[in-house]
């Protein structure tokens, strides 16, 4: 009798086995292969503009590189942005997820974006979760680049009126 | 209480199919869907499988990872599971022994196939077995003298999980390196040899990226020096022209589903003359001159036979076939796209595979994108680690470039359309991801990306 329940849970469980490749239950959610199929916001913006503000994060040799572009507003809001990755497919959804959720947001609001919730959105198995920290970052050093533009710029416009 | 669990689990189980694959065998592939009607056809032929929607049955270009069995060998196999289903060691019955006449005759065929003796094979249920069989039983049998072993970077995971395993024992292994085009280093092999090398263990063709190793100069060193020569050939027999004789072959482990046989049954040939010993890995009644106890799978055996017979008429045509289209693949990708490397030499190389690496491009995401084509990557992603395959990195290719790689296998039954199409959506799948490359963007602007520090994380 025992022997009854123990096979049938395993055959259950047949459909949860061990992938060959050793990953257990492989599944792309349907989220990911849409943000693949279709990425959102593909491109890059001029980086030398003075309203754009550039995060480059990762590293080839790690197979995961991701280049995240902002065009920001005077009053601080993020009008556009663009994307691009070198990585597998759910780098790139993390990705794509990240520049669409944070148009629209101010460049503060946007920094709280966490990888939990990239991760959950797509459904990324424990393997992938670097995948979503990768985003995370790319949004922080987008930011911060921009930070850094605007108060190079300021001091320079400052200078200037010194000078004047 | 008990039994409404159980009914419960039953009930759930029998309800739920397994991967929504429906029963109907679909046997258009894309090529097939691509030629007819779209617009009806995808509604009706259209499979979805973990979450993946495709117009048909993938196109199969993965033909080192298995073979599809050749309807010959099906026939052949058929035919004696029906009516040859005797044990063959069974030695008081005409059922016993017409099963032992069908292995017999199986292995009279495999032996042509090698130039060896019948007496010298013996049936295992694979390469896997039989690289274990050999590796670690020839060093037990010697261990009082011989306590070293060689064997390289590139070789299969079994033979080098069973050396990692002898280390654990005590032995002492060396691993040689091999050069960027993936052959061994014959110098480094002859210094490496000691006094107490109980073995060598060298594969002929590689099953990641097909080179062909050096083997009648390597049999060469090692009879100067008197060591045994193992060799994986399973991805060689029936592909290339294998001789023991000629490479002075002790051991040679051979696997049917790599020629178009059936899985689960390989062979171990085990020289006589002179002669080569070995500890068992399976004690028993002494079958297989005690080399491998356990009734031996008849049907299966058959089959080997049959597709070793096939594999040693057709050689000849089944290369100049794969020939044919592995250059058709190379030149349809190389006219429409820049950036490709072949990983592995592009001289010593068995046609049928061709590990193709495209720059700025990574595996995981192109293997996603090109779902209509089965092949396999050597990409980090696709493994359980964060590494790249090890063989890539013994060719000593740059790291991001290991990422890419993918492998395509040609076989007897793929056919110019499927190439055409994979030439197609490789293509395709390669120009939407270089579009959403950072890498091909810096490449196009022209920086120098090696010289670049990226920020880890």
């Amino acid at each position: 009798m025992m022997m009854m329940l123990r096979q049938t849970t395993r055959k259950a469980c047949l459909g949860l086995r061990a992938s060959p490749l050793g990953l257990g239950r492989r599944l792309y959610h349907e989220n990911v292969i849409d943000h693949f199929e279709n990425p959102r916001n593909v491109g890059s913006f001029n980086r030398n503009d003075p309203d754009v503000g550039t995060g480059l994060v990762g590293a080839p040799s790690c197979g995961d590189l991701m280049s995240l572009q902002i065009k920001v507003d005077d009053s601080g809001q993020i009008i556009d942005t663009r994307f691009k990755t070198f990585g597998c497919g759910s780098a790139i959804a993390s990705s794509s997820v990240a520049s669409e959720w944070i148009k629209g947001k101010t460049i503060e609001e946007s920094l709280t974006i966490k990888n939990a919730e990239i991760a959950k959105h797509l459904r990324l198995p424990p393997v992938k979760l670097h995948c979503s920290m990768l985003a995370e970052d790319a949004i922080k050093s987008a930011v911060r680049d921009y930070k850094e533009k605007r108060a190079k710029a300021n001091a320079a416009a400052e200078e200037e009126t010194v000078e004047a | 209480m008990a039994s409404k669990v159980i009914s419960s689990t039953i009930r759930r189980a029998l309800s739920k199919p397994h991967g929504a694959v429906s029963r109907r065998h679909h046997l258009s592939t894309v090529a097939a869907a691509a030629a007819a009607d779209t617009s009806t056809a995808y509604e009706d032929e259209s499979i979805l499988m973990k979450g993946v929607r495709i117009s048909g049955r993938p196109l199969y270009l993965d033909m080192q990872a298995t073979t599809p069995i050749d309807p010959r060998v099906f026939d052949a196999m058929n035919d004696s599971g029906i009516n040859e289903y005797g044990n063959p060691h069974s030695r008081t019955h005409l059922y016993g022994w017409e099963a032992e006449n069908a292995v017999e005759v199986a292995r009279i065929q495999v032996a042509k196939l090698i130039g060896a003796s019948p007496k010298e094979i013996i049936f295992m249920s694979g390469a896997t077995e039989a690289n274990n069989t050999a590796v670690k039983g020839v060093m037990h049998f010697y261990r009082d003298t011989k306590k070293h072993v060689i064997t390289t970077q590139t070789e299969h995971k079994c033979v080098l999980d069973s050396c990692r395993h002898l280390q654990q024992e005590g032995f002492e292994v060396t691993y040689l390196p091999v050069k960027t085009d993936g052959l061994v280093d014959l110098e480094m092999l002859r210094e490496a040899i000691r006094p107490d090398t109980g073995l060598v263990s060298i594969m002929a063709v590689n099953n990641e990226i097909g080179v062909i190793q050096p083997m009648e100069e390597i049999g060469m060193i090692c009879k100067e020096h008197n060591v045994p020569f193992h060799t994986d050939a399973a991805q060689a027999i029936g592909k290339i022209p294998v001789d023991v004789k000629k490479w002075n072959i002790a051991l040679m482990s051979m696997s049917g589903h790599k020629i178009y046989g059936p899985k689960g049954v390989g062979a171990l040939f085990v020289r006589r003359r002179p002669r080569i010993r070995l500890e068992p890995l399976m004690n028993g009644g002494g079958q297989e001159r005690g080399l491998r106890s356990g009734t031996a799978s008849t049907q299966q055996i058959l089959g080997f036979g049959a597709a070793c017979e096939l594999a040693m008429r057709e050689m000849e045509y089944d290369e100049k076939w794969i020939k044919g289209l592995q250059e058709r693949l190379l030149n349809g990708v190389r006219e429409k796209l820049d950036g490709v490397v072949v990983n592995g030499s592009m001289e010593s190389r068995y046609s049928g595979n061709l590990n193709l690496s495209f720059a700025y491009v990574e595996g995981e995401s192109l293997l996603m994108g090109l779902k209509e084509v089965a092949v396999s990557s050597g990409s980090a992603c696709t493994s359980a680690s964060l590494e790249p395959s090890y063989v890539l990195r013994a060719l000593g290719v740059d790291e991001d470039m290991a990422h890419t790689s993918i492998r395509f296998g040609i076989g007897r039954f793929t056919t110019k359309e499927e190439i055409d199409k994979a030439v197609e959506l490789t293509v395709r799948q390669v120009v939407k991801l270089r579009e959403m490359s950072p890498l091909y963007e810096m490449v196009k602007e022209g920086i120098d990306i090696k010289n670049i520090q990226w920020s880890q994380h």
